[in-house]
């Protein structure tokens, strides 16, 4: 009985033998999943097979079913001549330094926070706090400037991969989070580590980044997903074509090439985050779910 | 605590008598070393640009002259700018028709997918196949979609039913709605996802009393299920509407603001001012009045939602 209650949802056994229930749900059952197949889908297939077609049935009859022949070459030429391989790889250099910087910064600072525990660490976490709660457009311009020439230093970072990196890392999100992560590690365990004689950077390798696995693979993914999808600040600060990611390449490119073209390298663009999804949803859908449940 | 505290209790003297020599024992160091990328990565790129955004909006700068006070001038530049009531209009437009569109569909999808068992997961990947799409990639799509001749791919699907062909992006009426489309559709799979995870915390147990109760299952989803994920349904609404009062990449790429600036964005607005005109101190004048007005917003909201789920 216990395990029949926890399986049931808003909708009991007994409704499921009302014949409005009964023929109803799985008749909305049947439209929603259609609905999401076309919307998900949809679009991607049809990416696949404009990416396959010639100029001309593109633009004459974009809803026909079947291109008047499939021209494999579209793809290899988008590669070489549109150069989406270079773009996909400064997108990855893009998402991985942004997560290595990301991780560095969030995992170090939540450890003083939550560890270490410094007489001024209240006033870092409060100040750190207090920009959650600013909209991100206050900082636009002046994080350009100083962008621009770097205030004591005096470098321009414009044109460096630095740029989209370092900033990335100054998310107050994911240092309150991750910081809520180190609170809930029991201090039993951190006592007895520091009894054994283990130092703070032992302490910090060995002992709090190997517990903390789960919310630094949350931390990683949101920050790749995040870093993929940018597209105003790598515009501002990668004016140079050779360093600019897919995102920031698509529109410029778009306006130069012939439309057969513009479409496999859009479907080249797409294909790797989305055969990454398939690959690896339950992790995707897990980790935004929990991103959820930390906003809360 | 305990950490710092073991040390000054082994050693009579009070805190503030420690000699430097304790101090670095006690790992005083090591906590300025572990803080070091935190606050130098703040304050070059969060705390710093925050205080030099208000500093820019009274100066005059353009990069090229030292800069000046001015003022408010600024301000009242932005503020007496023409464009501005347009630009406001249409980020209001664009928030209320992503809320009307975008706020049901998530839920409804989200609430559907978790009375089904075993093809939930189905539903899941497909709904969340549009936000893997990187957005310029889907927005460059969805723009030939658009496409106002009859044979464009929406026009067409429409024509077999006998209605358009519409202008859409080159329709001041239409342009905004066709925005908000593509941007839902990008958005609502990531949403209904957040709102799943915070389903699975529903306490099925009530579903039970209030059937006895003679509750159908309408008034079970609104009267058990919705009051308790209210919570996490409130912070989605707030962070889509900051989110929508600083959308650009969508105008930026669909339209460009056009056509007759009917989907001029005010971050629009700021970038033209920045990047375009060069006059960074209007541009940071304008963020920081659109900052302003979000943070009256959330806390509005934060007390507003506060008293209503009270009551």
């Amino acid at each position: 009985m216990t395990a029949e209650a926890q399986e049931r949802g808003i909708i009991s056994t007994a409704d499921r033998k009302r014949p409005l229930i009964q023929y109803g749900l799985p008749a909305i059952q049947v439209l929603l999943f259609i609905g999401v197949v076309i919307a998900g889908v949809g679009p991607l297939l049809w990416l696949l097979k404009s990416g396959l077609s010639t100029s001309q049935d593109i633009l004459q009859g974009p809803m026909q079913l079947w291109p008047s022949g499939i021209q494999w070459q579209n793809m290899p030429d988008a590669w070489t001549r549109v150069q989406i391989g270079s773009y996909l790889g400064n997108t990855a250099i893009i998402a991985i330094g942004s997560l290595l910087s990301t991780l560095f910064v969030c995992t170090t600072g939540a450890f003083v926070l939550s560890v270490l525990r410094p007489k001024w660490g209240p006033i870092v976490t409060g100040a750190v706090l207090a920009t959650l709660f600013l909209p991100g457009v206050i900082s636009l311009v002046p994080l350009y400037l100083t962008i621009l020439k770097m205030p004591v230093l005096g470098v321009n970072l414009q044109n460096t991969f630095w740029a989209v990196w370092l900033p990335q890392a100054a998310g107050a999100f994911n240092i309150l989070v991750m910081k809520r992560y180190f609170d809930a590690i029991p201090r039993e365990l951190i006592e007895a580590a520091r009894i054994d004689g283990a130092s703070n950077l032992r302490l910090f390798t060995s002992l709090i980044l190997p517990l903390s696995k789960p919310i630094l693979g949350v931390v990683a993914l949101l920050t790749v997903i995040g870093s993929w999808k940018d597209y105003l600040w790598p515009l501002l600060v990668l004016p140079d074509p050779k360093l600019q990611p897919i995102s920031v390449a698509l529109p410029r490119v778009a306006e130069t090439t012939e439309i057969s073209l513009q479409m496999s390298a859009l479907f080249l663009a797409v294909l790797i985050p989305v055969v990454l999804f398939l690959i690896f949803q339950k992790q995707f859908l897990r980790g935004v779910g929990m991103s959820g449940g930390i906003k809360d | 605590m305990a950490v710092l505290t073991r040390p000054s209790t082994a050693i009579p003297a009070s805190r503030s008598r420690r000699s430097p020599v304790t101090w670095y024992r006690s790992g005083g160091l090591s906590s300025i070393v572990f803080a070091l990328p935190l606050v130098l990565i703040f304050l070059y790129f969060s705390w710093g640009p925050i205080v030099r955004g208000l500093v820019l909006s009274f100066q005059k700068n353009n990069l090229v002259t030292t800069p000046e006070w001015v003022g408010m001038a600024n301000f009242s530049y932005v503020l007496t700018d023409p464009q501005l009531p347009q630009a406001t209009l249409n980020t209001l437009y664009f928030a209320l028709l992503a809320l009307i569109f975008g706020f049901p569909v998530p839920l409804f999808l989200a609430v559907f997918i978790s009375e089904l068992r075993k093809t939930g997961w189905l539903y899941n990947v497909f709904s969340y196949l549009p936000a893997v799409v990187p957005p310029v990639a889907a927005i460059l799509l969805w723009k030939f979609f658009y496409d106002p001749s009859t044979s464009g791919v929406f026009n067409a699907i429409l024509g077999w039913f006998g209605i358009g062909p519409f202008a859409w992006l080159n329709s001041p009426d239409l342009a905004m709605p066709a925005i908000v489309i593509e941007a839902t559709w990008a958005g609502a799979g990531a949403t209904s996802i957040i709102y799943l995870a915070a389903l699975t915390g529903v306490r099925t147990e009530l579903y039970e009393a209030a059937e006895l109760d003679g509750a159908g299952i309408w008034r079970r989803v609104w009267h058990v299920t919705l009051p308790q994920i209210r919570g996490i349904i409130l912070i989605m609404m707030l962070l889509q509407l900051i989110g929508t009062f600083q959308v650009f990449t969508e105008p930026f790429l669909f339209t460009g603001g056009g056509p007759d600036n009917a989907t001029t964005t005010i971050l629009l607005l700021i970038y033209r001012y920045a990047f375009i005109n060069g006059d960074f101190g209007a541009a940071t004048a304008l963020s920081v009045l659109l900052a302003l007005v979000l943070c009256v917003l959330s806390v509005a909201y934060h007390f507003m939602t506060r008293r209503w789920s009270t009551t």
